[in-house]
């Protein structure tokens, strides 16, 4: 067994939805990231495998993999937080298709941000005045609470919503949807609630809570999800959806 | 799960709330009063309360268990929507036939 101090052991995933994980001897390094390690592997060991990173900085939510069996931004996870005993075991987000190795295919996670209406409807022309939105307001301080999402996808794959069920628009695509009900500028709530209160929709969730543990922003989508079962609960009981 | 079974499935824990609690106030009321079952049918059969009690009980059971049963369904088993909505309605409806013919025992005169 190799000395943790000096040599890391990591296993990644290499294939598509089908492979297997091979192991590297990685250096250890003082403040070294997951991102750092697998990079090493790319440009020193095995020129073949594939990965997705662009800022390094945590800003553009490109690098989330699995990591130990938990998915994480891999460019701000150190790995002296997550290395057992010198061992890393790097794969692809799970709930996803993967492309190769450790790139999956986000294209289900954005297909749902479109099914759940994230995207925002203006309901003034640039000819209207520019609608005044006090930052004191209920409605701000919720969209705000939860605005900062990178699209990284790490709450949908611990979701185990999302991995029972297939349509479940699982919690970035909610939370997104929560920040636009929220946004009073915003023209198209009434559709936006029949989506989210659909079959797959917020009323799914189970509150596991798995979404707002990992989340590298700290965002809270359980939170929002529970605001989008009240707001579309009371639009249904209102006959408005 | 949409709007419309949460709904129901809520409105109907909600009422079985308050039932449970009085259902097992009752158990410990006739246990510590050491009643028969002679005594209790004594009181139950013929009365409207009781029947209105364990009726509404029973048909909120029947539609909570349902909603959920199709629940656990569609996040379990292959099944398609459809057939786990068919499959819990039949759950449902047996377990509506079962409590009320459990009621009508003990209300019916």
């Amino acid at each position: 067994m190799s000395d943790p101090r000096s040599e890391l052991t990591v296993s990644l995933w290499r294939g598509a939805q089908e492979g297997r994980y091979e192991t590297y001897k990685v250096p250890w390094r003082e403040n070294q990231t997951v991102l750092d390690v697998v990079t090493f592997v790319q440009r020193h060991l095995d020129p073949t495998l594939s990965y997705r990173f662009a800022c390094r900085v945590g800003m553009c939510g490109s690098c989330a993999m699995t990591v130990n069996g938990t998915p994480r931004w891999t460019c701000r996870t150190h790995v002296s937080s997550v290395a057992k005993g010198g061992r890393l075991e790097i794969g692809p987000l799970e709930n996803l298709p993967v492309i190769k190795d450790l790139a999956a295919d986000m294209r289900p996670f954005f297909d749902k941000w479109q099914q759940a209406k994230g995207a925002f409807v203006p309901s003034r022309t640039r000819n209207d005045e520019i609608e005044r939105i006090r930052p004191d307001s209920a409605a701000r301080i919720a969209a705000d609470a939860a605005i900062e999402c990178i699209n990284c996808g790490i709450c949908y794959a611990a979701c185990d919503t999302v991995r029972w069920n297939s349509d479940y628009l699982g919690p970035a695509a909610l939370n997104r949807a929560w920040t636009l009900v929220n946004d009073v500028r915003d023209g198209a709530n009434t559709e936006r609630l029949q989506a989210v209160a659909a079959s797959g929709g917020c009323h799914a969730c189970h509150s596991h809570q798995s979404c707002q543990e990992l989340c590298p922003q700290r965002l809270n989508p359980t939170a929002s999800i529970a605001g989008l079962k009240r707001r579309a609960m009371w639009a249904y009981l209102k006959g408005e959806i | 799960m949409n709007v419309h079974l949460y709904v129901w499935q809520r409105l109907t824990a909600a009422l079985m709330v308050p039932l449970v609690l009085v259902h097992v106030a009752v158990i410990f009321y006739a246990s510590r009063k050491g009643m028969t079952a002679a005594d209790i049918l004594a009181r139950t059969r013929g009365s409207i309360v009781w029947a209105s009690f364990y009726g509404a009980f029973v048909v909120a059971v029947a539609i909570h268990a349902a909603i959920g049963v199709r629940n656990v369904l569609t996040e379990w088993s292959p099944l398609e929507d459809r057939s786990a909505g068919v499959l819990a309605a039949v759950f449902g409806l047996l377990l509506l036939a079962l409590g009320a013919r459990a009621v009508a025992a003990v209300v019916l005169p």
